[in-house]
């Protein structure tokens, strides 16, 4: 499995992203679970919103960041968010 | 005494709300105390919310409402709407006996994020006779609606020597009912399954042979299906990591508002659990007795003081210790280089005696007139 660079990519529903303030983390909650995220993959996956593809997504994070070259580092954590269920596309 | 305020206290991360002690079912594995009832009273709705506030402050995320039944509280959707407004991830932890699809959506719509059903085993018979209750046939049902219904669902199912054999249905059932989550649940010897231990607990033989069936499930469904195995640990040589340390994660109120470090903490002597009633959240977890007594490891006795896996397991579980050798200071009797380590090989050959006679007492079902 992996993503699909046609597809917009949605968050799933089955899970909740949230900024925990006590561990000034954002966080990905799930029954019985929790990971705590860092900031580069809270980023990316807050830019999961069903609105955007692969591209976009990469170019958005780039401009709000002013940098380049972020393409493959994203991809590799997209692919290990799909395959945790965290992301979905149709 | 135990404890020792040098040790660095982590904020709780779980709070499990056990919300009463009543339960229309009667499961003779029930982790409740055998003396549920003398603990009748309830605190009210507003001593939740204060409960939940006050942990949420800390840090507290993971929100579990169990009990007994929860939804025999006639103001859990209320309690779960304000625990959505402060940002908890809240799981019900249910029997789904006298579940609707009403109250399914009235508490989607207060913010309820999961619903956890049990069923006993993967045949009406089993079931309604382990539940004590007839309810196979609705707890099917209430599984469909809580995935209709567009929740995570998660399937609890607590295993044991009466529904062990049916590993194959049990994994099958579950994939039929469309599960995201299963947890098979090895039974626990706490609370009434201590009672009934020579009649819950499979041989060996059986344990390997249903382990194997439920990985092979596992990675067949791995990409629908996450399935949660807790382990029998009177097979295993190391204890379990208990609560994740003493004091370090998990919070447990009882129905009548006692703060507990783990949910069989009230069986322990001398801890004094301390009362929602007379203390913050803040107070108990930080300076209660209790939830020092086994922080850290400056209690330990020997062989865990000197054993190069303390930070690993915290010496096992010290209910276990205690319900086992009495002291519960001991190292978990699991454990190989414990001392008293025969207590569980006694254990584990008097449960394999009783499964090969055929005069087996009858279970001990959870009912106040049992105890
Ligand atoms: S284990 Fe059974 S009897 Fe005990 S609270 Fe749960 S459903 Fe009720
Ligand atoms: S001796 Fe104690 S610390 Fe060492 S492995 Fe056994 S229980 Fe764990």
């Amino acid at each position: 499995m992996s993503i699909n660079p046609e597809e917009k990519i949605q968050f799933s529903p089955m899970h909740r992203l949230q900024w925990e303030e006590a561990q000034q983390k954002d966080v990905i909650l799930y029954p019985e679970g929790m990971v705590e995220l860092n900031q580069s993959s809270a980023e990316i996956l807050k830019m999961c919103d069903g609105s955007r593809a692969l591209d976009k997504i990469v170019s958005d994070l780039e401009e709000k960041f002013s940098t380049t070259g972020l393409k493959n580092d994203i991809i590799a954590f997209l692919d290990v968010a799909l395959k945790n269920g965290w992301i979905k596309q149709n | 005494m135990a404890g020792s305020n040098k040790i660095k206290i982590t904020p709780p991360r779980w709070l499990l709300a056990e919300l009463t002690y009543k339960c229309p079912l009667q499961c003779p594995y029930c982790s409740n105390p055998l003396d549920y009832n003398q603990h009748s009273n309830e605190i009210s709705t507003e001593d939740w919310k204060r409960v939940l506030s006050e942990a949420r402050k800390m840090g507290a995320v993971q929100l579990g409402f169990s009990g007994g039944e929860p939804l025999t509280r006639s103001d859990l959707p209320e309690l779960v709407e304000h625990a959505r407004e402060l940002g908890y991830y809240s799981n019900l932890i249910t029997s789904g006996y006298g579940l609707t699809e009403e109250k399914i959506l009235q508490l989607k719509e207060a913010g309820l994020d999961h619903i956890q059903v049990s069923i006993q085993a993967s045949s009406q018979d089993l079931n309604d006779h382990i539940a004590g209750t007839e309810s196979f046939h609705s707890k099917k049902e209430v599984a469909r609606l809580v995935k209709k219904h567009g929740y995570p669902m998660v399937l609890c199912v607590v295993i044991h020597r009466e529904n062990i054999h049916q590993m194959p249905e049990i994994l099958a059932m579950a994939e039929e009912l469309g599960a995201d989550y299963l947890e098979l649940a090895n039974t626990q010897y706490y609370g009434w399954a201590h009672a009934n231990r020579d009649l819950l607990m499979p041989t060996k033989e059986q344990y390997e042979k249903a382990e194997k069936i439920a990985q092979d499930f596992k990675e067949k469904v791995a990409d629908k299906m996450k399935i949660y195995y807790v382990i029998p640990d009177f097979h295993e040589s190391r204890p379990k990591a208990c609560m994740n340390g003493w004091g370090t994660t998990f919070l447990t109120i009882a129905p009548d508002g006692v703060a507990l470090p783990c949910h069989s903490a009230r069986e322990l002597p001398d801890l004094n659990c301390p009362n929602v009633n007379d203390y913050s959240i803040a107070e108990i977890w930080n300076e209660s007795k209790a939830f020092n007594f086994f922080r850290g490891t400056e209690w330990m006795k020997e062989p865990c003081v000197s054993c190069d896996e303390k930070d690993k397991d915290f010496g096992g579980c010290r209910c276990q210790a205690y319900l086992l050798t009495g002291d519960m200071y001991a190292t978990d009797p699991v454990c190989s280089k414990s001392p008293d380590n025969n207590v569980i090989q006694e254990a584990i050959a008097s449960a394999r005696a009783s499964a090969l006679s055929n005069d087996e007492k009858p279970l001990i079902f959870r009912n106040s007139k049992n105890y």
